[in-house]
C-alpha cells in the first residue's frame, strides 16, 4: 500500500492536470452542444495555439499570460471566419462528410506547420516554470495550479456568457431548435460563427496554457483529437462543467489505475471508462438527457 | 453551379491522366550495369511523426557526395523518398526508387518501414544497407542483399549498461541503488528487455528496486516521476524518446527529484539539440552511453568541414550519430562500387559482403566495418556522452574523449 | 465501345503481372487491398448506416491471430482466417449488442468504436505472445516459388489474392444490396423508428450488417499480415488506421458498389500523383505533399458531396441514380 502523502500528491496532480485537459476540451464541447458538429481538427487547432503562443512569446519576449489576449482574440476570429467560410455549408450535411472536411483540414493544418516549422519540438521557456510549491507533505507544481486556475476562470467566463447575455441566450435558442430560432429572426450563420470561434478561443487559451507545460511539434494534433473526445463523451457533449469535470475523472483514473497497473498501460482505463459511460450514461456524466 | 463542377472535374481528370503518365513513365526497368555513377535511395521519414529524426539522418545522405568524393574519389548520386512515418508509403517509395534506377536502397530507421523495405530489396535483389534501426529480428531472418552497420537493441544495451561501470570507476563514485524508467514502444521495450536480460551477467555494482514503463503517448509523467523518487533510488537509469525525457526531467524538477545521475543505455533524447533547449541548466550532467560518431575520424573531418559550410548554425554534436550511421551506410555503398567496378547488382552485393572499411576512416564509432553471415557489422561502440555547458560532450572512452565525466551530479543530494 | 470497356478491363486486371513493372504492380494491390477493405466498410455505414471510426480493430484481430498462429505454431493463414473471422464475429456482436441495447448511435456509436480500437490496442502493447510493442516479424522465406499453403511466393501471388478478395467482396456486396437484408437495410438507413414501426427486427439486422463487415475486415487482416509480414499495435491499431480504411469509401460515395473501388484508386492515385509532380517540379519540401494531399482532399469533399461516383455516374448514365 503505498504512502498516503505520494497517493495525496499523485491524485492532486491528477486533478490540476485534468483541469488542464479538461480546458482543452471545452471548446470540443461548445462547438457540438450548439452545432451538433464533430470537430476533428480539434487538436490541430489546439497544436497551432501553442505554436502561435511560443512564437509570441519568443519575439516580444512575453510571459504566455499576456500573449494569452492577443492570441485568444486572434483564434477566435480564425473559428468565426473558418466556420462562416468553410464549414456552414456542412452543418446539414452527414456527419461521414463533416468528418471528411475537418480530416482534411486537419492534415493540411499539420502539414502546413511542419513545412514553416520544421519537426523541431517548440516550447516556451519562463522563470517559474519549474517551481513548486510545499504545503506540508504535498508538493505542487506552480504551473500546473496557475493552468488549473485559469481553466476555472474561462469556464466561468463562458458560463456566464451563455447563461447571461442575450447574444448567449440566443445561441441556446438556436442549439435546441434551429428552426424556432430562425423563425423569430435569429441570424443563425452569424450566431454559429460567433460559437465556433469561442471554441476556437477556448483552444487558444488551453493552448497557452498547455505550451507552458509540455512541447510541441507539428504531429502532436492527434492525441489531443482523442484526449478532447474521451473527456467530452465522458463529462458529456455540450455541458461546459462536464468538460472539466471530465477532465479531472480522466486526469484522477489514469494516475491511479497507474498506481494500481503499470503506468503504460494507464491510458487502458480512460478508454474503459469512456466505454462505460457511453453504455451506460450516453450523454455523459453532465449532460442532458435525450 | 454546373460551371463549377465542370472545372473541378476537368482539373480532376488532367491530374488522374497527369499521374498515370507519370506513373507509367519507364516501364519495363532500366539498365543498371554500366554506370559511372553510383545512385542510392534513401528513405527516410522526413514528415509525420518521425521527421525529426528523418530530417537529421538526411543531412547525412545531403553532405554524402561531397565527403565520399574526397574520401574515396567515387560519384555518388542521391536519389531521396520520403517515408512520410508510414510503412506502406515506405514499400511503395522502395518500389519506385528501384524503378528510377536505384543500384542500392539506404534506411529507414523506424523498424517496421525497415522491415518492408528489405523485402522488397530482397525482393528485387537490390542490396539494402540499413543507416539506423534497433530490431533483432530483420537480420534474421536470412536475407541475402540486406545488411546492417547500426548495432541490434540488445547488443547497445550491452555496450551500454558495460560502459556505467566505466563510468563509476573513473568518477570514484558506486550507486547502490537504481530504478528503471522506460518507454514501452517498439524500441523501448527491446532495450528493457535487454537491461533486464543483461544485469546479472555484467555484475553491475546496482540492484533495480523498482521498473516503471510508461505510455509513450502520455503527455505528463507526474505519477510516473513520483513512483520513481518514492524508491529513493541513487541511480536513475532511463530508457526514453526526446518529448518524454524533456517531459520527466521537468517533472523530477517540480518534484525535487534529484539522484546521483540520469542515465541511459542508449536511447535518444538526453543528448538532443532540444532537450538542451527546453531545460537549459536542468539539461545539465545528463549521461547517455550510445552509438556515437568518431570524432577523430576521417569521415568526421570532412562532414564537420562541409557542415560548417553548408549549415554554420547547426552544431554537428547534436547530429552526429545520425549523420554518422547515414554516412557511413552510403559509404560502404560506395566503397563497394568502387572494388566491384559496376553497379550490377549481384557485385554489388558481393562487393558489400567482403566489406572492410578501417575504424579511423568511418564516422561512426566502432571497429572496422565488415558484415558477418547475417550481414550485420559487429563491434560498433558506444561512448559515455555528458550534457557539459549546454553541449553532449564525450566523456569515455578515454581516447576520444573531449571532457571529464562528472559523476554524481553536483545537484545530488542524499534522500 | 462501350461494351468492350468492360472486358478489356477485366482483361488488363488479370494480366498485370504481366504488363506492369514492380513498382506498379506493388500500388495495384495497395488500390486493390484498400478497396477491399473499404468495402467490407462500406457494409457497414454504407448499407446498415453505422458510423464505424475504430474498424481498424478487426484488421488488427485478424493480422494477429492468423499472424500470431503462424509464428508460434506454424499455422497457415486457411486456418488462421477462420479463427480470425470466428474473433471478428465475436468481438463485432458483442460490440453491436452492447451499442445497440443501450441504445446509442451516431457519433456516441463511431465514439464507441474508437474507444474500443484504442483499449486493443495499447491491449496489444502488453500482450507477451503478439510481442508487444516490439512487434511481431513473421518468417519471410521463399520468394520464388508459389505456397499456396502459406501465402508465400512472388508479389504476383498477392496481386491476385488481392484482386480475388476484392471482386469477392464486390460479388457479395451486389448480392447483400440487392437481397431482402439489402432493403432492410435501407429502411433502417433512412428512418429507423419508421422501420420498427413496420415490423422489422432493427437490431437483428444491424447485427447482422456489423458481422459481416468485421469478418470481412479481419479477412483482409489476415492478408495483412502474410503480406507485410510485420505487425505493430501501434501502426495496425491505430486511429490513422481506421481513418485510411474509410476514407476510400467516403471520397468514392457510400453505400454504392463502385463507390470504395473508385476511391481507393482516387486516393492512391491522388497520393502517388503528388509526391510525382512535387519531384517533377523540384519542390522537395517534406510535408509539402500531404498540403497538396489534403487540399485536393478538401477541394473533392467540397464539390462532390456524394462522393465521386454517385456524380460520375449521374455524368455517364443520365437518368439513372
Amino acid at each position: 500500500m503505498p504512502a498516503p502523502d505520494f497517493v495525496l500528491n499523485v491524485v492532486l496532480s491528477g486533478i490540476l492536470t485534468g483541469m488542464v485537459y479538461g480546458l482543452m476540451a471545452l471548446g470540443l464541447s461548445v462547438i457540438f452542444g450548439v452545432m451538433r458538429v464533430v470537430n476533428f481538427a480539434h487538436g490541430e487547432l489546439t497544436t497551432l495555439a501553442m505554436y502561435a503562443t511560443a512564437v509570441a512569446c519568443e519575439a516580444f519576449h512575453a510571459d504566455p499570460f499576456v500573449t494569452l489576449v492577443p492570441v485568444t482574440l486572434g483564434f477566435f476570429g480564425l473559428g468565426y471566419l473558418l466556420q462562416r467560410l468553410v464549414i456552414n455549408r456542412f452543418i446539414s450535411r452527414p456527419e461521414h462528410t463533416q468528418l471528411l472536411l475537418l480530416v482534411a483540414i486537419a492534415i493540411v493544418l499539420a502539414n502546413v506547420l511542419l513545412l514553416v516549422f520544421g519537426p523541431d519540438a517548440r516550447s516556451v521557456q519562463t522563470d517559474y516554470q519549474l517551481d513548486s510549491i510545499e504545503l506540508g507533505p504535498l508538493l505542487v507544481d506552480s504551473t500546473r495550479v496557475y493552468a488549473a486556475g485559469t481553466a476555472l476562470v474561462a469556464t466561468l467566463l463562458l458560463f456566464a456568457f451563455f447563461r447571461g447575455t442575450m447574444m448567449g441566450t440566443a445561441i441556446r435558442a438556436c442549439a435546441d431548435n434551429q428552426r424556432g430560432a430562425r423563425v423569430i429572426g435569429l441570424h443563425i450563420e452569424h450566431l454559429f460563427a460567433v460559437t465556433f470561434g469561442l471554441g476556437t478561443a477556448c483552444v487558444a487559451v488551453a493552448g497557452s496554457m498547455l505550451v507552458l507545460l509540455f512541447e510541441v511539434t507539428p504531429a502532436s494534433g492527434p492525441a489531443y483529437t482523442l484526449l478532447g473526445f474521451v473527456i467530452v463523451v465522458v463529462g458529456g457533449l455540450g455541458s461546459m462543467t462536464g468538460a472539466l469535470l471530465g477532465g479531472v475523472l480522466i486526469g484522477v483514473s489514469e494516475s491511479v489505475a497507474g498506481m494500481l497497473v503499470t503506468p503504460s498501460a494507464k491510458s487502458m482505463i480512460s478508454f474503459a471508462l469512456l466505454i462505460l459511460v457511453l453504455t451506460f450514461r450516453p450523454s455523459g456524466l453532465l449532460g442532458a438527457r435525450r | 453551379m454546373t460551371i463549377d463542377r465542370r472545372v473541378s472535374r476537368r482539373a480532376f481528370n488532367t491530374l488522374l491522366a497527369g499521374a498515370s503518365v507519370g506513373l507509367s513513365s519507364a516501364p519495363f526497368g532500366v539498365v543498371r550495369a554500366e554506370a559511372k555513377k553510383l545512385k542510392v535511395g534513401v528513405l527516410l521519414p522526413r514528415s509525420g511523426t518521425q521527421a525529426l529524426i528523418g530530417q537529421s539522418c538526411f543531412k547525412g545522405a545531403e553532405l554524402a557526395p561531397s565527403v565520399i568524393k574526397q574520401l574515396l574519389g567515387v560519384d555518388v548520386e542521391i536519389l531521396s523518398a520520403d517515408t512520410e512515418s508510414n510503412v506502406d508509403v515506405a514499400r511503395n517509395r522502395a518500389e519506385r526508387l528501384i524503378q528510377d534506377g536505384a543500384h542500392v536502397l539506404v534506411g529507414a530507421f523506424d523498424s517496421g518501414h525497415t522491415s518492408a523495405v528489405a523485402q522488397v530489396a530482397e525482393q528485387r535483389g537490390i542490396p539494402h544497407i540499413i543507416n539506423i534501426a534497433g530490431a533483432p529480428q530483420i537480420t534474421e531472418q536470412g536475407y541475402k542483399f540486406v545488411f546492417r552497420n547500426f548495432p541490434p537493441a540488445p547488443e547497445l544495451v550491452k555496450n551500454g549498461l558495460s560502459l556505467l561501470n566505466d563510468i563509476f570507476t573513473a568518477a570514484h563514485t558506486t550507486p547502490k541503488s537504481a530504478v528503471f524508467m522506460h518507454v514501452n514502444d517498439t524500441f523501448g521495450q527491446s532495450m528493457a528487455k535487454g537491461v533486464l536480460g543483461n544485469l546479472p551477467a555484467l555484475k553491475l555494482p546496482f540492484t533495480i528496486t523498482e521498473t516503471i514503463s510508461y505510455d509513450p503517448a502520455a503527455k505528463e509523467l507526474s505519477l510516473e516521476v513520483a513512483k520513481a523518487k518514492a524508491a529513493r533510488p541513487e541511480l536513475l537509469l532511463v530508457v526514453c524518446r526526446l518529448n518524454d525525457a524533456i517531459v520527466l526531467r521537468r517533472e523530477m524538477v517540480k518534484q525535487r527529484f534529484a539522484p546521483m545521475g540520469i542515465v541511459s543505455p542508449g536511447s535518444p533524447g538526453l543528448y538532443e539539440e532540444q532537450f538542451s533547449r527546453a531545460l537549459g541548466k536542468h539539461a545539465e550532467y545528463a549521461i547517455c552511453n550510445t552509438a556515437w560518431y568518431n570524432p577523430k575520424s576521417q569521415a568526421t573531418q570532412l562532414v564537420s568541414a562541409a557542415l560548417k559550410k553548408s549549415e554554420p548554425q547547426t552544431e554537428l554534436a547534436f547530429h552526429g550519430t545520425n549523420v554518422g550511421y547515414t554516412l557511413d551506410a552510403i559509404l560502404v555503398a560506395a566503397d563497394a562500387f568502387k572494388r566491384a567496378g559496376s553497379a550490377e547488382p549481384k557485385l554489388l552485393v558481393e562487393a558489400i559482403r567482403k566489406t572492410n572499411i578501417a575504424s579511423n576512416v568511418r564516422m561512426s564509432l566502432g571497429g572496422a566495418i565488415a558484415f558477418n553471415a547475417k550481414g550485420q557489422v559487429e563491434g560498433n561502440r558506444s561512448a559515455v556522452i555528458q550534457n557539459l555547458r549546454g553541449k553532449p560532450m564525450v566523456t569515455l572512452p578515454a581516447d576520444i574523449a573531449g571532457a571529464t565525466v562528472v559523476f554524481p551530479s553536483p545537484e545530488y543530494k542524499k534522500s | 465501345m462501350k461494351p468492350l470497356l468492360a472486358p478489356l478491363a477485366a482483361l488488363v486486371l488479370l494480366l498485370l503481372p504481366l504488363l506492369a513493372n514492380s513498382y506498379l504492380l506493388s500500388i495495384a494491390i495497395a488500390v486493390l487491398y484498400l478497396a477491399y477493405l473499404g468495402q467490407a466498410w462500406n457494409v457497414m455505414m454504407g448499407f446498415a448506416g453505422q458510423l464505424s471510426l475504430g474498424h481498424a480493430l478487426y484488421v488488427g484481430l485478424g493480422a494477429y491471430l492468423a499472424g500470431g498462429l503462424f509464428f508460434h505454431h506454424g499455422l497457415g493463414p486457411w486456418l488462421g482466417v477462420w479463427i480470425a473471422i470466428a474473433a471478428a464475429l465475436v468481438v463485432s456482436v458483442a460490440l453491436g449488442l452492447l451499442a445497440f441495447r443501450f441504445g446509442i448511435s451516431g457519433v456516441y456509436f463511431a465514439l464507441l468504436t474508437i474507444a474500443t480500437a484504442e483499449f486493443t490496442r495499447v491491449g496489444f502493447d502488453h500482450l507477451d505472445w503478439t510481442g508487444g510493442p516490439g512487434g511481431m516479424f513473421l518468417k519471410v522465406e521463399n520468394r520464388e516459388h508459389v505456397d499456396l499453403l502459406n501465402l508465400r511466393g512472388p508479389p504476383s501471388l498477392y496481386y491476385y489474392t488481392a484482386l480475388t478478395l476484392c471482386v469477392g467482396a464486390a460479388v457479395l456486396s451486389r448480392r447483400l444490396l440487392r437481397s431482402r437484408a439489402g432493403y432492410y437495410w435501407q429502411a433502417i438507413r433512412e428512418d429507423e423508428p419508421a422501420a420498427q414501426s413496420l415490423g422489422i427486427n432493427t437490431m437483428r439486422w444491424k447485427l447482422l450488417a456489423i458481422a459481416i463487415s468485421a469478418a470481412l475486415t479481419a479477412v483482409g487482416g489476415v492478408f495483412h499480415a502474410f503480406y507485410f509480414n510485420s505487425l505493430f499495435p501501434e501502426q495496425i491499431f491505430s486511429a490513422g488506421h481506421s481513418l485510411e480504411i474509410l476514407l476510400a469509401p467516403v471520397v468514392g460515395g457510400i453505400g454504392t458498389l463502385a463507390g470504395p473501388l473508385v476511391g481507393a484508386l482516387v486516393l492512391t492515385l491522388l497520393g502517388e500523383g503528388s509526391t510525382e509532380l512535387l519531384s517533377q517540379l523540384g519542390w522537395e519540401a517534406p510535408g509539402l505533399k500531404q498540403v497538396l494531399y489534403g487540399l485536393l482532399l478538401l477541394a473533392t469533399v467540397w464539390h462532390l458531396p456524394r462522393g465521386i461516383w454517385p456524380t460520375l455516374r449521374s455524368r455517364l448514365r443520365p437518368g439513372e441514380g
